[in-house]
């Protein structure tokens, strides 16, 4: 037999036809999801140890049926809830027992909002009928206004973003030097403004009892 | 050897498909990197609430599911329209969601047990009650870390 004397090409004809098979495949059997969302940790469950609170240190939002938000005994709209939050937590009220007010902060130093960062706690309280959004909503704000706090320390004492340095130190590229410092500063900024979210225990039980 | 019969002059040159595979495995990487493998169908309705200061869930191996939305139009008639909760591919009570947790754990493997998330995939109509009913459901097996799954926008957009 006589042999060719070029190699014979492979046939790309069907390579499309192999592709678009492999497309649809995955057109059907995959979904666009979304694989963010709002971190939070939920309390112990036998943390029943009651603290006393000085009244100051406590933000209360309660959320109703009909969406509407109260906040410290006031209906507020959600877009106003950031700054409020901003203005309680940064207040720095305490005179410590040095005559100095707590360095960090830049509130107003009002007498009826918080003493310090570190003892502010929020309250939220949600109706068993209102919404997830709007929970959510809520919930993003809260976050929304520690940020803003957080970021504002951290470009302070470090000169970056506390959300940068956050995805820099949960990064898997980053190395572990750059970790070891990054975990320090990113426990300094949370130490200054630890997120006390509290959704009313209390509240939640006594609303079991009417299903 | 064939000889090739020479074309009649006149005619209009073939549009060139060779680069049609090309085209289309830049749009099957394009899928299969932005989208994520279906584990199981939804049977609630599942608008996600917006939310601005998200945080990326971590590896997926270590997140469990629960879904929880209106049932969709099929299931309507037999679950009612109130909001109930899918729990892998069936709906369920909220004292199930315990056990549902609890053995979702025992399927992973020892070193990742205790690092898990449990990710509320709910709807932004959902009423909160059914939402602190399982929270409290999660916090009696210890599941303590939750992700309220949300997209990203603007939070102001869940109200309409």
């Amino acid at each position: 037999m006589r042999r060719t004397r070029e190699n014979p090409e492979v046939h790309a004809g069907s390579m499309a036809d192999i592709a678009f098979l492999l497309l649809i495949f995955f057109l059907v059997t995959t979904t666009i999801e979304t694989d963010k969302g709002l971190d939070r940790k939920l309390p112990q469950e036998d943390n029943q140890t009651s603290i006393v609170v000085n009244e100051r240190n406590v933000f209360r939002i309660s959320l109703n049926k009909y969406d509407q938000l109260l906040v410290e005994e006031k209906i507020m709209s959600t877009d106003q809830l950031k700054d409020q939050v901003i203005a309680f937590l940064d207040n720095g009220g305490e005179v410590g027992t040095d005559g100095t007010y707590c360095d960090y902060c830049k509130g107003s130093r009002n007498p009826e909002l918080s003493d310090n960062p570190k003892e502010a706690i929020i309250v939220l309280n949600s109706d068993r009928n209102a919404s997830y959004g709007m929970y959510v909503n809520i919930q993003d704000q809260l976050a929304a206004a520690y940020n803003t706090l957080r970021n504002r320390e951290a470009q302070r004492l470090y000169g970056q973003d506390f959300d940068q340095m956050e995805d820099r130190y949960y990064a898997p590229e980053s190395n572990a030097s750059e970790k070891n410092i990054l975990k320090e500063r990113v426990e300094t900024i949370r130490s200054l403004f630890p997120m006390n979210i509290s959704e009313a225990e209390l509240n939640v039980q006594s609303q079991n009892q009417n299903l | 050897m064939a000889k090739f019969t020479k074309k009649k002059d006149g005619d209009l040159p073939a549009v060139s498909t060779a680069s049609l595979p090309d085209i289309v495995f830049m749009l099957l990487f394009f899928f299969m990197t932005v989208t994520t493998m279906k584990d199981s169908s939804l049977m609630v309705e599942n608008t996600l609430p917006n939310a601005t200061e998200v945080k990326k869930l971590e590896k997926k191996d270590r997140v469990i599911y629960i879904y929880v939305g209106k049932p969709t139009q099929e299931y309507q008639k037999v679950f009612g329209s109130e909001p109930k909760i899918q729990l892998n591919d069936k709906f369920a009570n909220v004292d199930e969601v315990g056990t549902f947790i609890l053995a979702e754990r025992a399927k992973k493997p020892q070193e990742l047990q205790n690092v898990l998330t449990t990710a509320l995939k709910v709807d932004k109509n959902a009423n909160m009650g059914l939402i602190t009913d399982i929270k409290q459901e999660l916090r009696k097996v210890n599941a303590l870390k939750v992700n309220y799954t949300t997209y990203e926008g603007d939070a102001f957009n869940n109200l309409q």
